[in-house]
C-alpha cells in the first residue's frame, strides 16, 4: 500500500508541456530517425580519431583515385587520401559550423528580439528596420560577401553564417514576445512589481522556447548547407583540413575518372541536413497545441 | 488600398538606407588598411595612394559613405579593379543571364511544386501524399551544388545528352540556349519546388476544410470542380506570393549553380570578384541583389493586396 501510493500519485501528476512534447516526438518515426542520425553524427565527430581508418590528410601517390575497395571503403581522392576518413573528420567541420554559427545567431538574436518585443518602442523601431534590412539581402550572398571581407577560413565562415542568420531569431523572438506579453501571467508578474528584465527572462523566454527550439533545428540544417557552400567556393574550411564542401569542389574535376569522389561528401551533407529537417518538422508538430495525441 | 501601398513604400525607405549602410560597412571589415589590401600583390605606394584617393579612403567614414551613396544613386557603383570596367556595366551584362536562369527555375519549381502539393493535400494520408512529402524533403535537403554535379555526371558524362558547361543566349540560338540552361535551371528550381509543395499542401488542406468548400460540396458540385475552381483558387494566392519571395533564394542559389555549370552570370561575377579581391564588384553585386529582392518583396506585397478582397477595400 505504501509502495503503491507514490506510483499512483506519479501517474496522476499532470504532464509538463516538455514531457508531452517528448512523448509526441517519440511517436513520430521520421523525427526519431533524424534524432538518431544526429546523435550518431555527434558521436562520429567526437570520436573521429578512433573511428577513422586512416589519417585524413595523409597523401599516398600509390593510391591516387582508387575506387571503393576492402581497404578504402569509400575510395581515395586525387592525392590518394582515404575518403571515408575525410568524411568522418569532415563531420566535425559541418557540425561545428552548424552549431556554432546558430549559437552566434541565437546569442545575438534572442536578447535583441526580447529587447525589441519587450523594451521601449524606439528600440523596437530601430531593431525592426535593421532586421528588415538584413533579411532583404539573400542569405548566401550576404554570407559570401561577409566571408570575402573577413577572409577565407572556417571560423570566419561560421561568423558570417551566424551574423546572417541573426535576424531570423530577432524576428521570431520579437513576434513570440508580442504574442505572449499580453497574457495574464505576464500581466500578473508585472502587477507584483517584477522588473522588466526579470519578466522577460523568467516569464516570457520559457514560453518562447518551443518555437525557438524548432527554429534552431531548422537553421542548423540551413547553416550546414551554407558552410558546405562556402567551403565549396573556397571561403570556408581551408585545405588540407577536410570539409564536405571542399571535397565536392575537388571531386568536380574528376567526375569522369572518379565519380565516387562526388558521391560520399554530397550524401553526407544530404543525410545531415535531412536529419535536422526531419527533427525540426517533428518538433514543430510535437509543440503544436492544435495537434492531437 | 492606396494608403496601404503608400505606407508599404514609406516603410521601405529606412530599409533601403540601412541596406546601403550595411553594404558600405563591409569595406570596414577588411583587416588593416583597405587601400593596401585592395592593391593586392601590387605594393607600389603610388598605386595605394591612387586607390586611397579614388575611394576617398583618406576622408572620414561618414563622408566616404555620402560620396559612395551619391555615386550609387546616379548609377555609379565604382570600378572593377581587375577588369577596369564600371561595375554597373558588368552588372548590366551579367544580370539578364541570372534572371533567365532564375525565371526558368521558378517555372520548373511551380510546374512541379504546385500540382504535387495539390495532389498531396487531396490524397492526404495515401501513398501519393507520402511520396510528395519524400520528394519535398529531398528538394529541401539536397545541396544544389551536389545535385548539379550528379546531373552533370548522368546527363553529360554518362549519357552525353546535355553540355556540362557554358551558356548560349536565347537571342543567338534558342534551342542551344535551352540545352545549356535546362540542367542548371532544374538544379536551382529543385529546392524551391520542395518549398512550394509544402506550402501548397498546407494551403490546400486549409482551403479544403473551409466552409465555402463544404457549401460547394453541399450544392452538389463535382469533386473536380470543388478542388479546381473553389479550393485551389483560394489556396494559390498566398503560394504565388511566397513564390515571389523565393526569388531571393534563387539569386543565392545561382551563385553555386553558375559556378558548377560555368555560366557567366551574377553568381560567377561575385565569386570571381571575391577571389580577385575586387571589392567594388562584391559590393555592387550585393547591392543590386538586395535591391532586386526588396522590389520583388514589394511587388509580392502589392500583388497580395490586389488579389485579397479584404485588403482591397
Amino acid at each position: 500500500m505504501t509502495a503503491a501510493t507514490p506510483a499512483l500519485a506519479g501517474s496522476l501528476r499532470p504532464e509538463t508541456p516538455m514531457q508531452r512534447a517528448w512523448r509526441r516526438l517519440r511517436a513520430r518515426k521520421a523525427a526519431m530517425f533524424g534524432l538518431f542520425v544526429i546523435v550518431a553524427l555527434v558521436i562520429i565527430a567526437i570520436f573521429a580519431p578512433l573511428i577513422a581508418p586512416f589519417d585524413p590528410t595523409r597523401q599516398s601517390w600509390a593510391a591516387v583515385r582508387k575506387a571503393p575497395s576492402a581497404l578504402h571503403w569509400f575510395g581515395t581522392d586525387e592525392v590518394g587520401r582515404d575518403l571515408l576518413s575525410r568524411i568522418i573528420y569532415g563531420t566535425r567541420a559541418s557540425l561545428a559550423a552548424g552549431v556554432i554559427s546558430v549559437g552566434i545567431a541565437v546569442a545575438l538574436g534572442v536578447p535583441l528580439g526580447l529587447l525589441a518585443g519587450y523594451g521601449p518602442r524606439w528600440i523596437d523601431t530601430i531593431l525592426s528596420r535593421i532586421t528588415d534590412a538584413m533579411l532583404a539581402s539573400p542569405f548566401l550572398i550576404l554570407a559570401i560577401a561577409l566571408a570575402a571581407f573577413l577572409g577565407p577560413s572556417l571560423t570566419n565562415a561560421m561568423i558570417a553564417i551566424g551574423i546572417t542568420a541573426t535576424p531570423i531569431f530577432i524576428r521570431l523572438t520579437r513576434g513570440q514576445v508580442l504574442a505572449v506579453k499580453v497574457e495574464d501571467y505576464v500581466e500578473s508578474a508585472r502587477a507584483v512589481g517584477n522588473p522588466r528584465w526579470r519578466i522577460a527572462v523568467k516569464h516570457i523566454l520559457p514560453n518562447v522556447m518551443p518555437q525557438l527550439l524548432v527554429q534552431i533545428t531548422l537553421t542548423i540544417a540551413m547553416a550546414v548547407i551554407a558552410e558546405a557552400s562556402l567551403s565549396f567556393l573556397g571561403l570556408g574550411q581551408q585545405p588540407p583540413a577536410p570539409s564536405w564542401g571542399s571535397m565536392l569542389n575537388s571531386a568536380q574535376r574528376f567526375l569522369t575518372n572518379a565519380p565516387w569522389m562526388a558521391i560520399w561528401p554530397g550524401l553526407a551533407i544530404f543525410v545531415t541536413v535531412l536529419s535536422f529537417n526531419l527533427l525540426g518538422d517533428g518538433l514543430r508538430d510535437a509543440f503544436d497545441p492544435r495537434e492531437r495525441g | 488600398m492606396f494608403a496601404l501601398i503608400a505606407r508599404r513604400l514609406l516603410q521601405l525607405v529606412p530599409t533601403v538606407i540601412i541596406v546601403s549602410m550595411m553594404i558600405f560597412g563591409l569595406q570596414q571589415l577588411l583587416p588593416g588598411d583597405p587601400a593596401t589590401i585592395m592593391a593586392g600583390e601590387e605594393r607600389d605606394p603610388e598605386v595605394i595612394e591612387e586607390i586611397r584617393k579614388q575611394y576617398r579612403l583618406d576622408q572620414p567614414i561618414p563622408l566616404q559613405y555620402i560620396y559612395w551613396i551619391k555615386g550609387v544613386m546616379s548609377g555609379d557603383l565604382g570600378e572593377s579593379m581587375r577588369l577596369k570596367e564600371p561595375v554597373s556595366r558588368l552588372v548590366a551584362q551579367k544580370l539578364p543571364v541570372t534572371l533567365q536562369l532564375a525565371t526558368m527555375a521558378m517555372l520548373i519549381a511551380i510546374l512541379i511544386g504546385v500540382p504535387a502539393g495539390i495532389i498531396s493535400a487531396v490524397k492526404k494520408g495515401t501513398f501519393w501524399d507520402y511520396l510528395v512529402n519524400i520528394i519535398s524533403l529531398w528538394g529541401i535537403s539536397t545541396p544544389n551544388f551536389w545535385l548539379g554535379i550528379l546531373m552533370i555526371f548522368l546527363f553529360s558524362v554518362h549519357l552525353g545528352w546535355l553540355p556540362a558547361s557554358g551558356y548560349v543566349s536565347p537571342f543567338e540560338d534558342p534551342w542551344q540556349s535551352l540545352k545549356t540552361t535546362i540542367m542548371p535551371a532544374f538544379v536551382l528550381g529543385n529546392s524551391i519546388a520542395g518549398v512550394l509543395m509544402r506550402h501548397t499542401r498546407a494551403a490546400m488542406l486549409q482551403a479544403l476544410s473551409s466552409d465555402y468548400v463544404r457549401t460547394a460540396r453541399a450544392k452538389g458540385l463535382g469533386e473536380k470542380r470543388v478542388i479546381l475552381a473553389h479550393a485551389m483558387r483560394n489556396a494559390l494566392t498566398p503560394v504565388i506570393t511566397l513564390g515571389a519571395l523565393e526569388f531571393g533564394t534563387l539569386l543565392s542559389g545561382a551563385v553555386l549553380t553558375e559556378q558548377i555549370f560555368t555560366i557567366p552570370g551574377f553568381g560567377k561575377l561575385i565569386v570571381d570578384a571575391v577571389f580577385n579581391r575586387d571589392y567594388a564588384v562584391v559590393q555592387g553585386v550585393v547591392l543590386v541583389t538586395s535591391a532586386t529582392y526588396i522590389v520583388l518583396n514589394l511587388l509580392a506585397d502589392i500583388g497580395y493586396i490586389l488579389v485579397n478582397p479584404r485588403l482591397r477595400a
